[in-house]
């Protein structure tokens, strides 16, 4: 195709969206209802996901050690537990910090605890951090059944659930996205198929003057393609304010709290590309597969 | 040159609207189709610009068999052709320009070509003043007119109008048969659908009328010949 022919085309789509007002307002309307729903939806999975992420990699083991255990005998037990293929990294924790955690965690009734300074009952201990979360239990079976263990911590049960909800919301997640996208894609071809099926008569009488099937279909492809990122801009306007606003309120109530939410910059830019895509291809698919059913002989 | 050959059309319904027809019609001939309704006149007109297939028999128009046409060729055929409706197949959205420059934008021609040879066109058509218009702007008589622009527009050896006046007043009709008489004088052959009694049996041509899906008659300088 000519370079010109297709400056043609270009024009030709900007006047057909100028000239079918109303059928252009149906048809960005509802790609805009749509990706408002899809961009708010996935912006909340997203920081669910994130949350989740934290949660995962914040669950350790903790190897109570033997008071029976020697220095050496602390250093061999270490370097057992990093022989165990699921686990990351070691941490050493003598008994007195951790009856300092143990005091500050507790804040005013930790006090009581400082009594136990002189005689301290506690152990000292390893803090294991799995290479995958969800290693966590095995790992943990494992490093108690080796010498100078007394007991492997990681929140038996707890962390059992917590991996299982995790998992549930993430596929529920999924489902109800793949789902809204093809909702999405349906709604809005079916508003661009209205809007063509008008002017089926228009495309009749292209190829009663001699206009192939190409040349017919480049102004609608380009139409369906303007048509579904004029969509994508208003959701994206919303969006980014509502979450520029919302990470401004939340992000300084979550520092130090394991729950974090995804920072504006870059995510929202990711967001906004990903909107743009979504309309610009459920326009141009919209409008195609339309005008294909005029365009048989 | 127009020529059919033992042309045979069966709709899927079963209903048979033509059977077995041959006929030539010469380049620069100007040809009426006339014929009471349901005869098989709109199916042979139809079939001359490839928007129904014959069931069997040939069709040969420029030397291009339409019977055996792919679907492919058929805007690249229709290229050489012009058409001309009773309900005049106007863009609506489109200008009076736009309408008629459309038909060589298709051929992908010089946009300076096309604004000359738009512009003849319609000077032709005596139009050129409402070349901006929309075609919901204009009467019936400047709609076909346009209609016709676009039809030989480019410069088509043939031009097939089916019912032409169908939906003009008599005053109109004249003015667009003038037209037509006009393209003719150039060499273009015409065939032409109608129902105008006086205007077939005033200005003489050859007539060629279908009953029954088969001709009826075939007569240089012909008349009407029914009751309307």
């Amino acid at each position: 195709m000519k370079i010109r022919t297709l400056g043609r085309h270009a024009r030709e789509s900007f006047k057909s969206i100028g000239r079918n007002g109303w059928m252009t307002f149906a048809s960005v309307s509802a790609v805009t209802v749509t990706l408002i729903l899809v961009g708010v939806f996935f912006v909340i999975m997203m920081n669910l996901n994130k949350v989740a992420q934290t949660i995962e990699e914040d669950v350790q083991i903790r190897v109570h050690i033997d008071v029976a255990a020697n220095e050496e005998d602390q250093q061999k037990l270490k370097g057992e537990i990093e022989k165990i293929s699921e686990v990351q990294s070691v941490k050493f924790s003598s008994k007195e910090q951790e009856l300092e955690e143990l005091i500050k965690s507790m804040g005013e009734d930790g006090q009581a605890f400082k009594l136990f300074e002189q005689d301290n009952p506690l152990n000292d201990v390893f803090i294991v951090k799995t290479k995958n979360p969800q290693d966590t239990m095995k790992a943990a079976k494992d490093i108690g059944k080796l010498e100078y263990v007394t007991k492997a911590v990681y929140g038996k049960g707890t962390v059992e659930k917590l991996f299982n909800f995790i998992e549930a919301s993430r596929n529920v997640g999924i489902v109800l996205i793949a789902g809204l996208f093809f909702t999405a894609i349906f709604l809005i071809s079916n508003t661009i198929k209205i809007t063509i099926i008008a002017r089926r008569r228009e495309i009749k009488i292209m190829r009663l003057v001699g206009a192939t099937n190409n040349f017919i279909r480049w102004p609608f492809f380009l139409e369906g393609l303007w048509l579904g990122i004029l969509g994508a801009i208003l959701p994206i306007i919303l969006i980014a304010i509502a979450y520029y606003n919302a990470y401004d309120y939340l992000a300084p109530k979550l520092v130090g709290n394991f729950i974090q939410i995804l920072p504006y910059d870059p995510f929202i830019y990711q967001v906004s590309g990903l909107l743009i895509l979504m309309g610009a291809l459920i326009g141009v698919w919209g409008s195609v597969m339309s005008v294909r059913k005029f365009l048989k002989v | 040159m127009i020529e059919l050959q033992d042309v045979f059309k069966k709709y899927p319904n079963g209903v048979t609207a033509i059977n077995g027809i041959d006929v030539r019609i010469n380049q620069g001939e100007f040809v009426y189709v006339v014929g009471p309704s349901g005869a098989g006149k709109s199916t042979f007109i139809k079939m001359m610009y490839r928007e129904e297939v014959p069931t069997s028999g040939t069709i040969t128009m420029n030397g291009v068999n339409l019977a055996k046409l792919k679907n492919t060729k058929v805007p690249i055929f229709r290229r050489n052709l012009g058409v001309v409706f009773q309900d005049f197949k106007l863009l609506p959205m489109k200008t009076v320009y736009e309408n008629v420059a459309f038909a060589l934008e298709v051929i992908e021609a010089q946009p300076k070509f096309i604004k000359k040879r738009v512009m003849e066109v319609l000077d032709l058509v005596n139009l050129k003043h409402k070349a901006k218009m929309l075609p919901t702007e204009l009467s019936g008589g400047e709609q076909q007119r346009v209609s016709i622009a676009r039809s030989i527009v480019n410069s088509p050896k043939v031009v097939i109008a089916d019912e032409p006046t169908g939906n003009l007043d008599p005053e109109t009709s004249w003015e667009i048969m003038n037209i037509f008489e006009e393209i003719n004088n150039r060499g273009t052959t015409i065939v032409m659908a109608t129902h105008n009694r006086e205007i077939v049996n005033t200005i003489k041509h050859r007539v060629i009328a279908i009953e029954s899906g088969k001709i009826a008659r075939d007569e240089q300088r012909g008349d009407y010949g029914y009751e309307n």
